[in-house]
């Protein structure tokens, strides 16, 4: 797939390094910044072209005429509603996304439209990383909560912990702690490497496990894997920006917000914007604030400011000071990996992660409709949805355990209409089926991707 | 330095060169079953050499960083030099000692076609065409086509390619995956050779030197099946292919291939690489036909515009064929080739010299220099064509002029040193720096010197292929440091 990203900055160049890694992706990068992108050639095999992303003169030179998707990622909203025109206008393309971070653009739906802007697809990251945090909050001591089928199945990711029903017992047991409820066990991480799950795989303290069930088992499932968390009460955000002001609206209503900003003047314009929520004026690592308004009974300190240096030192420090939680925005992977393997930090949380999956959706081949990054990348779960018949596809018609599957990946639930399934060998694929599965290699995603494809028999 | 990445890589390209000497086998049976023997040897002995290289570490599988690439490039032209010599030094016909073999071997990859054979219309055909092969492969290089058919190299690629490819920005991809571009050029080489050989064969040649010819001539080599080079077949027809396509090959490969992609040839013209290189190509021939029939050193002025104009376009391109003796030929001439050699061809075609676009940009500085004489406090940029060249471009320029001279410098007290007169060891290192082939004096047809002379030759022309910086940065102590 020919793949045009325009704006070189952090989501850009993450969505060119996970895109270039596939063999079947060709990916140009735009960008104004020449030095940026030479550095991004030098590790990626890409091409890179200096100029104005919304320029038709400068989309020409970056192979707009023969794209098949346009991916809009620069830092000006305008600039990348622009683009997608001139792509859709001149060259046709034929997928355009766009980062669209003003909600006030975003609001208005009849703004983009084939006739207006053509935008197919709109993306916030700030809206993702602040839905992504807030479901965090909502299911303590889950390290990750990914919707799929319009949320009526949920893939939790959490620590196994003592105390919790299932560490130190087989796989097996789950079905007789909860009989009633159906569920599963996606993978297994020991030590950040995957696990073969087995039925009588037995699950260790600091496992790292992934579990589906239909949204409203998720609690129970989740006390299986470590002690029973006290809900989230109290929670401290540092850093007033887009995305921590985001969450403290989302979260005033039900929780107790307290924000920390640096900038006075940002500080008052949140302030405004908020109702219950109290905007404090001050540095996040400062220990006297901190001690001041009782961090030691935060349950959950959230550094969100654009610094990933000062995230890092600032939650660490709540941490020291006895916040319950805490959890820190960090974009470069090395350091999320660092601060998460030595358990200072309970939680970190990359923006790119999570907003590479909403554009590898579209990426893909066939009817994929959800994909979700996991392990920094290394991981994928994905939701596709089945067509065709037994003839014309390799899914439909058969059972789960005669699915020719690469290895590390599994099919772990299957949503039919309003019905979830979740995945046992003898489940049978029907057509439009959402199929959801999980990768622990995701290099190995052209064989998923052939399997829902449908075959040139089948028009 | 991962040395196992370079090792394996190492050997791999040494198993895809051995692979190479195949045809001059096919070649022997073909003609006159002789000397096929040598090849198979020398595919044997390489082979093996390659995969007691690549088998202990076939298993490595780690990205290559910016050095290993240098090194698997500066290492990997020495040991195809050394392979390549080994069917010349195993064959019974010519019989060449080390050097001899190692001479021709690696002035036939770099392109440069500088030759220590003589009597070679008596060489079995296997020999020739083997020797006319490692020019065309030298041309567009073994690493590029590497790159091309082996995918695991990604990120890598792009270090070898660079390392590889002559010009001073070898950033410009023509394609968003390395391994595309790669394929893209060898495509294009591969078409101008068959329309060449086409041309050649039409033009009056047999099949078999057709064919060779080509190979020499879209790698801007110069080896020829006759001693007489190109003037034994004294044909006007031929010369006028050789003429149009060693001036293609000069220009830019990007260039032909947004032809090729958008069926257009507005590209070439607004290039200012491709003008100047023109102009330069013009201004050279002009002066040496007009020179040439006006001290009417041919009876006819039909023969001088020709063997000028042939003469003047083989060496200003580096290529190196020859219809005449030009170094008997009057006044200035002589020097005059050999300094339009330094020049050489467009940045990313097969062309040695210091390349017309580093000369342009040093051109345009002169100027600018200039204009801030009179406008003390102006903001004044190099431009190419519409674009400011970056600083560091600009800078890099001038870094490799002064060490090409400085190379050039040593090389010429080396060789006189070792015994030559001033005037062949000018030409000499002139012919070998700037893969031209022919000089002066004793080197003007057969390289008829001592040992010594041909092994700082040998030295001059790989570093002349690979632009110097790359087999320099590797003898530096900063590359080795870690």
């Amino acid at each position: 797939m020919r793949i045009l990203i325009l704006g070189a900055g952090q989501v850009g160049s993450s969505a060119a390094h996970s895109l270039s890694r596939e063999e079947a992706n060709e990916v140009t990068v735009v960008d104004m910044r020449a030095d940026v992108l030479r550095e991004l050639q030098d590790r990626l095999d890409i091409r890179t072209v200096v100029g104005h992303a919304a320029y038709p003169e400068v989309l020409e030179r970056a192979g707009a005429s023969d794209a098949d998707i346009v991916i809009a990622l620069t830092d000006s909203d305008e600039t990348n509603m622009v683009a997608c025109q001139v792509a859709y206008t001149l060259y046709h393309t034929p997928t355009k996304i766009a980062r669209i971070r003003s909600a006030e653009y975003m609001r208005a739906d009849a703004l983009f439209t084939q006739d207006a802007f053509p935008v197919d697809v709109r993306i916030s990251p700030e809206q993702l990383v602040c839905q992504y945090v807030e479901q965090l909050i909502l299911f303590p001591g889950a390290l990750q909560v990914l919707d799929f089928a319009n949320g009526r199945v949920r893939l939790v990711g959490a620590r196994a912990q003592e105390g919790g029903l299932l560490v130190g017992r087989p796989v097996d047991s789950l079905k007789e702690h909860i009989p009633e409820a159906e569920g599963r066990i996606a993978a297994i991480y020991r030590e950040g490497m995957p696990l073969a799950v087995a039925p009588d795989t037995v699950v260790r303290e600091g496992d790292e496990v992934f579990f589906i069930s239909e949204r409203r088992n998720i609690r129970r499932f989740l006390d299986e894997m470590r002690m029973l968390e006290a809900p989230v009460n109290r929670v401290v955000i540092a850093g007033g920006g887009n995305i921590g002001a985001r969450l403290a609206h989302a979260l005033e209503h039900d929780t107790q917000v307290k924000v920390i900003e640096r900038n006075p003047e940002r500080a008052r314009v949140i302030s405004e914007q908020l109702n219950k929520a109290i905007v404090l004026v001050g540095d996040a690592a400062d220990e006297d604030l901190l001690i001041e308004e009782n961090i030691d009974s935060v349950d959950m300190f959230c550094a969100l400011t654009n610094a990933e240096e000062a995230n890092i030192l600032s939650a660490m420090l709540a941490k020291k000071l006895g916040a319950r939680k805490v959890m820190a925005l960090i974009n470069r992977p090395s350091y999320a990996e660092l601060v998460e393997a030595s358990g200072t930090i309970d939680i970190a949380i990359s923006p790119q992660q999570v907003t590479i999956g909403s554009l590898l959706a579209h990426v893909r081949r066939g009817d994929v409709v959800k994909v979700h990054s996991l392990k920094r990348g290394a991981a994928e779960a994905i939701e596709a949805v089945a067509h065709g018949a037994r003839e014309s596809s390799r899914a439909v018609g058969r059972a789960i355990s005669d699915i020719e599957l690469p290895p590390g990946a599994a099919i772990v639930a299957v949503v039919r209409g309003e019905q979830v399934h979740i995945a046992r060998p003898d489940t049978v694929i029907e057509t439009d089926d959402h199929v959801i599965l999980f990768m622990t290699d995701r290099r190995r995603i052209d064989r998923i991707e052939a399997l829902f494809e449908v075959g040139v028999t089948f028009v | 330095m991962n040395w196992f990445v370079v090792q394996r890589l190492l050997g791999l390209l040494l198993i895809l060169f051995s692979f190479t000497m195949l045809p001059p086998i096919g070649v022997a049976f073909l003609f006159d079953g002789r000397a096929w023997l040598p090849f198979a040897e020398a595919f044997l002995a390489s082979i093996a050499a390659g995969v007691i290289v690549w088998l202990p570490v076939r298993r490595v599988r780690k990205e290559l960083r910016l050095r290993d690439g240098f090194l698997v490039v500066a290492a990997f032209w020495t040991v195809l030099g050394t392979f390549g010599a080994l069917p010349l030094l195993f064959s019974e016909d010519p019989r060449l000692g080390f050097t001899d073999a190692l001479f021709e071997s690696v002035s036939g990859l770099t392109t440069t076609g500088a030759t220590v054979l003589v009597g070679i219309d008596e060489l079995p055909k296997s020999i020739l065409w083997y020797r006319h092969q490692l020019q065309w492969i030298g041309g567009m290089g073994l690493i590029v086509a590497a790159v091309a058919i082996l995918p695991m190299l990604g990120v890598g690629g792009m270090q070898l390619y660079r390392a590889e490819t002559p010009g001073p920005v070898k950033d410009t991809k023509l394609t968003p995956r390395i391994a595309e571009t790669a394929k893209a050029l060898w495509y294009i080489y591969l078409g101008f050779t068959i329309a060449c050989s086409a041309a050649y064969w039409l033009a009056g040649m047999s099949v078999f030197d057709a064919i060779c010819h080509a190979f020499s001539t879209v790698s801007i080599g110069g080896f020829s099946t006759h001693d007489l080079n190109v003037g034994y077949f004294d044909s006007a027809a031929i010369d006028m292919v050789a003429i149009v396509f060693m001036f293609v090959a000069g220009i830019n490969f990007s260039l032909h291939f947004f032809a090729w992609r958008y069926v257009s040839i507005r590209h070439y013209a607004r290039d200012p690489e491709v003008r100047a290189y023109f102009l330069v190509v013009v201004v050279v021939s002009a002066v040496v036909v007009a020179t040439l029939v006006a001290a009417g050193t041919f009876t006819s002025p039909r023969d001088g515009i020709l063997n000028g104009l042939f003469q003047a376009v083989s060496i200003a391109t580096t290529t190196g064929f020859t219809t005449a003796n030009y170094s008997d030929w009057p006044g200035a001439i002589p020097v005059l080739l050999v300094f339009s050699s330094f020049i050489g061809g467009c940045a990313g075609s097969t062309a040695g010299g210091i390349k017309v676009i580093r000369w342009l940009l040093i051109y345009k500085q002169g100027v600018r220099e200039i204009v801030r004489l009179v406008h003390p406090s102006a903001e004044i940029p190099v431009k190419l064509g519409s674009h400011a060249v970056p600083y560091r471009v600009v800078d890099a320029i001038w870094g490799f002029f002064s060490v090409y001279l400085i190379v050039f410098g040593f090389m010429l007290l080396a060789m006189m040193a070792a015994g030559l007169d001033q005037v062949t060891a000018f030409s000499a290192v002139a012919a070998s720096l700037n893969n031209l082939g022919p000089g002066l004096g004793d080197v003007a047809i057969v390289f008829q010197t001592g040992d010594a002379p041909k092994w700082i030759a040998v030295a001059g022309m790989l570093l002349g292929r690979l632009e110097i910086f790359t087999l320099l940065v590797i003898l530096s102590p900063t590359f080795w440091r870690r």
